[in-house]
């Protein structure tokens, strides 16, 4: 079990995490969502052990993650970083994994993340996609009882993403824990059970992907209504979510043609009407405002 | 965890970087035979009584053996531009053995480019008793331990780009301090140079020419020096990695 409590790291002036509660079951596949700059990498870092939180605590499968990265019991895909010059992709992974108690065979990660065929090449050779699959090879190497991927698809083809993915189920279903920080909500809605949606370093929602997605992957309608309560608003047909900005509201939609014919239908003073594009930066910040 | 394999492709990972063994071992060499090749006959040289080969091998044994070893420890600069310092620190590889493996790796370096030079000297005609040779390559890898570190600290102070002139500054620095390429026997400047490591492995190396190895404060100063850059080494990478 991985648990955050009260997590908040600042780096100056800048809070990237405010405070956030999350336990993530072992064994589960957990997405970290949310745009850029929500703070998900941080979490994660403070997770690995790689940042000290400012405050509140992270805990490993019970320990620190500095004693489950010592037991060898974690193992990752950093958003950033290269590999080493002058090995081989092969004499890398071996070499990674002599550092661990339970490795998995070499040889088995090279067939199960694909790399055969640029197995035997030195590494400042490979492309950067083919980087990319050799960094994900090392964190399955260790054999690790959590996984953190940190957006790891960025640098990939559609064509890598696919296998990607297939190679990370895989692995989860040895009854791994796997947490991947991703922006894409079809990520998170196609390859986890359950989405951590993170935005302005906090969590704004936290549930199965299903729910996630009916809450965010839609449309916003913007309108100017005033003196209708929001418990009203919500009740229309196709609204998730509805919020007040003064004389304005603010509806987050899984249908938002179905809301706005309801909504002319009701209000026929309602004016200025919006509706807006489903980005997932959006609709967070639409959440979090 | 098997520390054996982790440093068995540290090493083959150093060998395989031409560049950097081409510059490491061949340099010393290469200044070996431009200097000493054309003098080879001069057995007296500077009056000095010396044969210029001899001369020459030594000084540029405490040369290439601390240019090697501040090279080896300066290449973890590169290592952390590509975020591996990062990525090692998520495995269970201890601090203990990450230096091991550094300082193990400037070891077969140095002795590589000593062994290199003393073949040169061989070729030029060099013979040296083997109880000289024995106490002077002895005393060598002793002196290279503040090396060891000081290279260690460099790798993990300064940035890829910073560390070649860094380098290039503080091995010139030392050496001519040292007494690498002439002796420094008098005045302020010979006060300052005895409180210098590169000193003192210069002095290890003059064992050759009938000195008598390192006196005790030769050894005192050494050994400040060692307890001193280790410290700043450990330092260096505690602050580069937030690991306690």
């Amino acid at each position: 079990m991985i648990e955050l409590r009260g997590l908040t790291k600042s780096f100056g002036a800048v809070h990237a995490v405010r405070g956030i509660d999350v336990t993530i079951e072992t064994g589960a596949t957990v997405a970290l969502l949310g745009p850029n700059g929500a703070g998900k990498s941080t979490t994660l870092d403070m997770v690995l052990g790689l940042l000290r939180p400012d405050g509140g605590d992270v805990r490993v499968f019970g320990t620190p993650p500095a004693e489950a990265v010592a037991r060898g019991a974690v193992g990752a895909m950093l958003q950033t970083g290269q590999l080493i010059r002058d090995l081989t992709a092969r004499e890398l992974l071996r070499q990674f994994a002599s550092l661990y108690p339970k490795p998995l065979d070499v040889d088995e990660t090279i067939e199960l993340v694909g790399i055969r065929d640029i197995a035997g090449r030195l590494t400042q050779k490979l492309s950067g996609g083919e980087t990319q699959r050799v960094r994900f090879a090392l964190a399955l190497v260790s054999n690790p009882d959590l996984l953190v991927l940190d957006e790891p698809t960025v640098a990939m083809d559609v064509e890598s993403r696919r296998g990607f993915w297939t190679t990370m189920r895989e692995f989860a279903t040895r009854g791994k824990t796997v947490v991947f920080a991703t922006h894409y909500l079809d990520e998170a809605d196609a390859y986890a059970d359950r989405a951590v949606l993170m935005a302005n370093g906090l969590v704004v929602a936290d549930g199965p992907t299903t729910e996630i997605k009916a809450m965010v992957g839609r449309r916003t309608l913007r309108a100017t209504l005033a003196d209708v309560p929001l418990e009203e608003l919500e009740r229309l047909p196709g609204v998730t979510h509805a919020e007040r900005r003064g004389e304005a509201v603010v509806l987050a939609c899984s249908d938002s043609d179905v809301t706005l014919r309801a909504l002319i239908a009701r209000y026929a003073d309602a004016r200025d009407i919006e509706i807006g594009g489903a980005g997932l930066e959006e609709a967070f910040l639409e959440l979090t405002r | 965890m098997n520390a054996a394999t982790y440093i068995r492709y540290e090493l083959k990972r150093t060998f395989r970087t031409r560049r950097f063994i081409l510059l490491a071992f061949g340099f010393p060499v290469v200044l070996y035979f431009l200097i000493a090749g054309p003098n080879r006959g001069e057995d007296n040289l500077g009056g000095t009584g010396l044969s210029a080969p001899l001369y020459f091998m030594i000084g540029l044994v405490s040369f290439g053996a601390m240019n090697a070893m501040l090279s080896a420890g300066a290449r973890i600069a590169g290592e952390r531009q590509v975020g591996w310092n990062r990525q090692l620190r998520i495995t269970p590889l201890s601090p203990r053995t990450y230096f091991r493996t550094k300082v193990l790796t400037g070891y077969v370096m140095a002795i590589g480019t000593m062994a290199l030079m003393y073949s040169s000297g061989a070729i030029l005609g060099v013979r040296l008793p083997a109880g000289e040779w024995a106490h002077m390559t002895w005393l060598i890898l002793i002196g290279l331990i503040p090396f060891a570190a000081l290279g260690i600290l460099f790798g993990h102070l300064l940035s890829v780009d910073a560390i070649g002139p860094a380098m290039g500054g503080t091995t010139a620095l030392l050496s001519f301090l040292g007494g690498v390429w002439f002796p420094i026997q008098h005045g302020a400047l010979h006060v300052i140079a005895e409180l210098l490591p590169s000193f003192w492995l210069v002095q290890a190396s003059r064992v050759a020419l009938g000195g008598s190895g390192w006196t005790a404060n030769g050894w005192l100063i050494m050994g400040a020096w060692s307890v001193l850059l280790a410290a700043g080494a450990m330092a260096a990478y505690r602050r580069d990695t937030g690991k306690a």
